[in-house]
């Protein structure tokens, strides 16, 4: 497969606002020639990057073989694709979020293209460096233009053109979408602070991590709800995040078994009658889910359970009589 | 022919010189002198640290140190903390207890870091350890307050129980009453990280009466203000003490009750807990701050006057753990005040919003650096930096063993000069020659890193974030940093190159971690056939890694090097070489 295709699957040059990418996207993508010719070059950018050179990348220098295991790089087969890996690394990176979407058996799990998941959109602009810094002879004057004020800026604007529905049900520009993981801050703390600006505020921003079981699963797994918009969401993250334990189908150690799985099948039985997705809510009562508006779900939820059908069978009247008493 | 060595002693006394070698480190080096030094070392270490729990099997760890009586185990990497690591990924403890039940009964001490706990470990350790003293959980999980009950049940020596930042699945309050009426000689609870059904009052009034050597008690934010004066009344010896929540109504009696019973603490050193904070109740431990040396208020939603009146009474504070409410202002105090000060850590107040909400700057790190010259390890949360901030911050402490910034939003430029921060954290490097632990942040390119490898020399963990532009980066870490042993690294453009290129390295040290970089699985693979002493771990949920080109970069990456083969317990969403089958035959 060609590399300009890849660009085009990433959609660099659909996203207008990260100006540099598509900058950069028409002039790659139209000369095949000039990304073969970087790629070429960039097996001497490996041998200059072991002198520790501060050589700006793109200068050559005279023919050197990479010492790898006491072999030469050059003789590894092209499939390894060292020479050309680095560009398709990065560019196949944030393919992620897309090759989800184009990927996936039926489609259910395309994401929107505002629903671009927050570890893409913080690595746009890494692309956007990178990019530059392969494709530029004379870097440093790129660099610094990408490393300088229009970079920073920049993915708070790219999150908030990004995620337009998340800041519908945020206040407003005051908040941003969040990378996973960052700040480096312990899940402790962040509820500890999520709980703190609950009771000051309306609007707690932050993050929301519950408990989620599946009966039959060997351990718990843990959920953001903060991430997620609406129920469907919710939903289509929990099927792919217990697809993997088929149900019935684990090995004598309690591990489930690692091919095999059958997303389709999991959902006829989420969808069925054998699983219902159900929540703890502050009362400690167990309530199906999509009982009541999301952002009133969001609140009272303290954990999640994937249970059996056949023990679900109380909890329908309750949730509804609840309803009525909170109404 | 061997000549018996003029100088050789009997093994009782080289024994008896080992044992004032504790340091795990010498330790070893002490084994590696010649083989009988390595027997006899052997069957005397009684500490055992094994920074990796799959680096080393548990029976390999017992077969060669027979009589340990004391072990810490570390298990998930140190980006679980920030659910960068699924669940279920591993690090379970348990087939360690059971070897250990075996074989070394007289066990004494367990330090766990980050791994998974359960009941039935917890149990199994009640049961199986008759002389068990010490347990310490650190950021572990995966138990309730059933497995407290059977420690508390059954471990008559029980000294310390030190629950720090554990997620306890709540079950009911009642484990605390399952110390028998007779058990007294609890040293060290540290219950802070429980729920708020998880802890009987009276159970721990009575518990913290009969237990006269009680030094640390670290309480849960569920115990209110009003009742802590009647806990502290049982324990005037404390030395380390942690409040739960410190809001109360205002009333004059409950104010001068918890002041009276505070003063009446005349050891005390360490202070922690505040939730909650009702301004008017810090007067009541202002006469026990002459003599603080710790003080952890990264809870207490105080702000900056407050939090300036407080330290100014704390003159031979050591260490201080606060919410950047302190500000620069009360950091410029803090600076005049704690001349002692040997570690800092400022935590955001509101890490996700977008505009500062307090005006903590490079200012309150500059200023600490200038006032307090014994810092040495420092954690700090800004929303802006400068490399002349950073320049001056080196020269001012070139002692500093541990320095951690986090720039809240990645890729931050230099306010001042918009460029990237690669002088200033070089400048770091270069004038802190002992620094152990570094933690990058802001806009970085490849520059940092030759910074990094080329003065960096004891530095042993450096984690990074949204940095750098090439392979070069890496490789100048990787070829540069000799005593690197943990490196961490997220979101940044590194790729197989420099990752195949100094594969040897890994060896060397005890830990790889890269999420979201631009590895390849081919890569990966043949790092691993390379490479057997290392277990290459690809997390990837969104299925097999051969289900994409080869090219296509893995999510996940962690390696590590490891003398017990390929682990056993692996989720379905680690990839390894063996799940190529393309591999099997080679």
């Amino acid at each position: 497969m060609s590399t300009p295709l890849e660009h085009d699957y990433i959609g660099l040059s659909e996203t207008s606002s990260w100006e540099r990418s598509s900058e950069k996207t028409p002039s790659s993508s139209s000369s095949t020639p000039s990304i073969e010719h970087k790629t070429t070059t960039d097996t001497r950018l490996n041998l200059k990057e072991t002198e520790l050179r501060l050589g700006l990348p793109g200068s050559h220098s005279p023919d050197r073989k990479l010492p790898l295991f006491g072999k030469d790089l050059e003789c590894n087969d092209k499939s390894n694709g060292f020479a050309v890996s680095p560009l398709k690394n990065l560019v196949s990176g944030a393919k992620r979020g897309f090759s989800d979407a184009i990927d996936a058996p039926n489609g259910k799990w395309g994401f929107p293209m505002n629903g671009k998941s927050d570890v893409d959109l913080a690595k746009g602009p890494v692309l956007a460096i990178s990019r530059a810094v392969l494709e530029g002879k004379n870097n440093l004057p790129a660099m610094k233009e990408v490393g300088a004020v229009s970079l920073s800026p920049k993915p708070i604007q790219d999150k908030k053109n990004h995620v337009p529905p998340a800041n519908e049900h945020s206040n407003g520009p005051a908040s941003k979408a969040q990378v996973v993981g960052w700040p480096p801050i312990r899940s402790f703390r962040k509820n500890t602070m999520a709980s703190n600006s609950a009771k000051n505020s309306d609007d707690a921003v932050g993050c929301l991590y519950v408990k989620v079981s599946m009966d039959g699963a060997p351990y718990l797994r843990k959920v953001d709800l903060k991430t997620y918009k609406n129920y469907m969401e919710l939903s289509s993250a929990l099927e792919k995040m217990f697809s993997c334990f088929s149900i019935g189908q684990c090995r004598s150690g309690g591990l489930p078994v690692r091919d095999g799985f059958s997303e389709s099948r999991l959902m006829d039985l989420l969808h069925g009658s054998e699983y219902v997705l159900t929540y703890e809510d502050k009362d400690d009562d167990w309530m199906l889910i999509g009982d009541v508006p999301w952002e009133m779900f969001i609140e009272s939820c303290t954990r999640l359970r994937i249970m059996k059908g056949s023990e679900a069978v109380g909890l329908a009247p309750r949730a509804m009589e609840k309803c009525k008493n909170q109404k | 022919m061997h000549k018996k060595m003029a100088f050789s002693f009997p093994d009782e006394v080289l024994e008896h010189v080992f044992s004032f070698i504790q340091s795990d480190k010498d330790r070893n080096s002490v084994s590696l002198v010649c083989k009988s030094w390595y027997e006899i070392e052997r069957w005397c270490r009684r500490k055992v640290f094994v920074g990796n729990c799959y680096a080393v099997s548990p029976r390999m760890v017992i077969k060669r140190f027979p009589e340990f009586r004391s072990i810490e185990l570390k298990g998930k990497p140190h980006f679980a903390d920030f659910n960068l690591v699924p669940d279920g990924w591993g690090g379970y403890v348990f087939p360690w207890i059971v070897e250990m039940a075996g074989a070394v009964p007289w066990l004494e001490e367990i330090k766990l870091k980050r791994m998974v706990v359960t009941d039935e470990s917890l149990e199994l350790i009640a049961k199986s350890f008759k002389n068990f003293k010490v347990l310490i959980l650190s950021s572990c999980e995966g138990f309730s307050t059933d497995g407290l009950a059977a420690i508390a049940a059954s471990c008559k020596n029980l000294k310390e129980l030190d629950l720090r930042d554990c997620e306890v699945d709540d079950l009911s309050g009642h484990w605390l009453s399952h110390f028998p009426d007779t058990y007294t000689s609890l040293v060290a609870l540290n219950i802070s990280c429980l729920g708020s059904d998880e802890v009987s009052l009276s159970a721990l009034e009575r518990l913290v009466g009969r237990c006269t050597s009680l030094k640390t008690l670290r309480l849960n934010r569920a115990v209110p203000l009003d009742k802590v004066a009647n806990i502290l009344r049982r324990a005037p010896q404390l030395v380390e003490f942690g409040t739960g929540t410190y809001a109360a109504e205002l009333r004059p009696d409950v104010y001068s009750d918890f002041a009276g019973a505070f003063s009446s603490c005349k050891e005390l050193k360490s202070l922690s807990g505040f939730w909650d904070v009702v301004p008017d109740y810090l007067p009541a431990i202002y006469p026990v701050c002459s003599k603080l040396t710790s003080l952890n208020l990264s809870y207490a939603t105080i702000q900056s006057p407050e939090l300036i009146k407080l330290v100014s009474h704390c003159p031979n504070l050591q260490r201080l753990l606060v919410l950047d409410y302190i500000e620069d202002s009360g950091l410029e105090a803090l600076a005049s005040s704690c001349k002692d000060l040997q570690e800092l850590r400022v935590f955001p107040s509101d890490p996700f919003g977008v505009e500062p909400n307090v005006s903590l700057t490079e200012q309150g790190l500059v200023a600490v650096s200038s006032g307090c010259p014994k810092l040495q390890s420092v954690l700090y949360f800004c929303r802006r930096m400068s490399n002349e901030a950073l320049v001056t911050v080196a020269k001012n402490c070139p002692n500093f063993t541990r320095f951690r910034l986090c720039i809240i939003e990645p890729r931050t430029a230099d306010y001042l000069t918009l460029e990237p921060l690669d002088v200033g954290f070089g400048a770091i490097v270069q004038y802190c020659k002992d620094l152990q632990r570094l933690s990058l942040s802001g806009l970085l390119t490849d520059r940092v890193f030759e910074y990094i490898g080329t003065y960096a020399k004891k530095l042993e963990m450096l984690s990074v974030a949204f940095a750098g532009d090439s392979d070069l980066g890496l490789h100048h870490v990787l070829s540069g940093c000799e005593s690197l042993r943990k490196l961490e690294i997220r979101d940044c453009p590194f790729g197989d190159k420099a990752l195949l290129a100094n594969a040897a390295k890994l060896e060397t040290m005890r830990s790889l971690w890269m999420s979201s970089c631009a590895v390849s699985f081919g890569a990966c693979k043949l790092l691993a056939q390379k490479m057997p002493r290392l277990n290459v771990e690809v997390i990837d949920e969104r299925g097999p890694p051969d289900s994409r080109p080869e090219s296509c970069s893995v999510d996940k990456l962690y390696i590590y090097r490891t003398v017990a083969g390929s682990r056993f317990d692996m989720p379905p969403f680690v990839w390894t070489m063996e799940d190529d089958p393309s591999l099997q035959l080679s």
